[in-house]
């Protein structure tokens, strides 16, 4: 199993260490429930180190991604960052993605740790030549800082007063530590804050300083289970859950990120004649009305007969409810439509909800 | 970490105490530990039968489902309905409020193949 450079800092903190993608992270310190309550009031630090990052670069970079991308890298300018994903010729998800663009030559990926390597080798493997994709995953480091407190505790560590100006969805490069951070305003959790790239070799030394400068706002390290309950509840998909290659980008409601106008890209035709037929099943959310937990694999029924299959669902921290994500029989997925959960053979009384579950109230 | 004497414990981390003829069962402080804050558990109805090692319940954190294995076979009597409302209560207290299910007409051989206090912290290597 692989471990991040943060390895001994979380088993030093008490972190529960668990498999997760083939490493060995941290699913909880304090608690689950303590530590997702920290994001949503305060700020929480999560190392995502495991997650993978990719440059590519060269005169037809641009080009190249917009042909190996649905979403449309044209529209990006430098600085800014754009959620997108990497489709197979189905219009399967091979992996959703976040495109950074340093210049019209150069990109950087940041992909999930379980599909660096396959997200690499399809990506080198269709880029025409001149193009340069590097899979630079060893050489990161990553925190993310989230909650409502996360910029007031970066402020003052980010001389140069960058930071203050940095808008949602775009990045800074800062010099801390003797080092160049690339620090986004992007996050998994439904709250404020900013996702942080670092040489994997001062990862320790920014996770140190963040968590002693932090102590006044409250700050709390959290694990993988405090991610994943807070992304649900802001109904953020999650690979090998909502999102998979024999799922479409349509049927996964990633509908938004496929740019069909934008000219020819790996998915796009068998897109199109999803769209023109109509999508078989749907992402909805869902919320029980009896007692219980519905989780993946367990499925929905409607009129006597299965009309869908959860992709994840837990009872949140915050929303303190059981709800979940299902993929659902299109014509069942307006909020209000009544269906149950068949959890362990006992059918669980339920109905469709509007995502997400949380939003945070914008300033 | 508490053993509580007087309490027979089983590998699966579960425990009795006996009052009179019943059984009371739940799951020890190891266990709470290991799945972590719960937010709802399934317990059987009253009336039911168990068997020995058979499923008794479920708990479920927020990130998971787990079964509870019953220590002894028997009818199950009578069932904590506090943690419907408040399942913490076997993370905050799991040798006493947080007791799941009341069991009779439990076997004394069974029971004396349970495991003393002093034998499961050995098991645990406490």
């Amino acid at each position: 199993m692989r471990r991040t450079p943060l390895y001994d800092e979380h088993v030093r903190l008490g972190g529960k260490m668990v498999e997760f993608a083939g490493w060995e992270m941290p699913v909880q310190y304090s608690g689950v429930i303590p530590e997702h309550v920290a994001v949503r009031e305060r700020v929480g630090l999560f190392d995502v180190s495991h997650m993978g990052e990719i440059w590519v670069s060269g005169p037809g970079a641009e080009a190249a991604l917009e042909s190996l991308l649905c979403n449309q890298v044209s529209k990006l300018t430098d600085g800014k960052a754009q959620y997108s994903a990497i489709l197979n010729d189905q219009g399967g998800v091979i992996d959703d993605i976040i495109v950074y663009r340093f210049s019209r030559e150069l990109y950087l990926l940041c992909v999930n740790a379980s599909n660096a390597t396959r997200d690499f080798e399809w990506l080198a493997g269709r880029a025409p030549a001149g193009v340069r994709v590097a899979n630079a995953s060893d050489e990161y480091g990553q925190i993310a800082v989230q909650g409502p407190r996360a910029l007031e505790l970066l402020a003052p560590l980010c001389k140069g007063g960058g930071l203050a100006g940095l808008k949602p969805f775009h990045f800074i490069e800062q010099e801390l530590l003797g080092t160049k951070l690339i620090i986004a305003r992007t996050g998994y959790t439904g709250e404020d804050g900013v996702e942080i790239f670092v040489r994997a070799d001062r990862t320790v030394d920014l996770w140190r300083l963040l968590l002693e400068h932090g102590a006044g706002c409250g700050v709390a390290p959290c694990g993988l289970g405090a991610r994943d309950s807070l992304r649900l509840e802001a109904a953020y998909p999650l690979h090998g859950h909502e999102l998979g290659e024999d799922v479409s980008a349509l049927e996964s409601g990633l509908g938004w990120i496929v740019k069909f106008d934008k000219g020819d890209f790996i998915g796009r035709d068998a897109l199109l004649k999803q769209r023109e037929r109509g999508v078989p099943r749907k992402l909805a959310g869902f919320e029980l009305d009896g007692a219980g937990i519905a989780r993946q694999g367990d499925t929905l029924h409607a009129g006597g007969e299965q009309v869908g299959v959860v992709t994840s669902g837990t009872k949140t921290p915050t929303v303190n409810k059981a709800l979940g994500m299902a993929l659902i029989r299109p014509d069942l997925a307006a909020p209000g439509t009544k269906v149950s959960a068949l959890v362990r053979g006992r059918e669980i009384p339920a109905h469709v909800v509007a995502l997400p579950f949380y939003s945070r109230r914008k300033a | 970490m508490e053993f509580p004497s007087g309490y027979k414990f089983t590998k699966d981390h579960e425990w009795v105490r006996m009052e009179g003829d019943v059984a009371v069962v739940g799951i020890t402080e190891f266990a709470q530990s290991e799945l972590g804050e719960l937010v709802f558990v399934e317990l059987p109805e009253v009336g039911k039968g168990v068997k020995q090692h058979g499923t008794m319940c479920v708990v479920e954190s927020t990130k998971a489902a787990s079964d509870v294995y019953s220590p002894l076979s028997g009818s199950v009597s009578a069932v904590n309905e506090a943690l419907s409302a408040d399942p913490s209560l076997i993370n905050k207290a799991p040798y006493t409020e947080g007791w799941m299910v009341k069991l009779s007409g439990v076997s004394g051989d069974e029971l004396a193949g349970l495991m003393s206090a002093e034998d499961y912290k050995k098991l645990l290597g406490k």
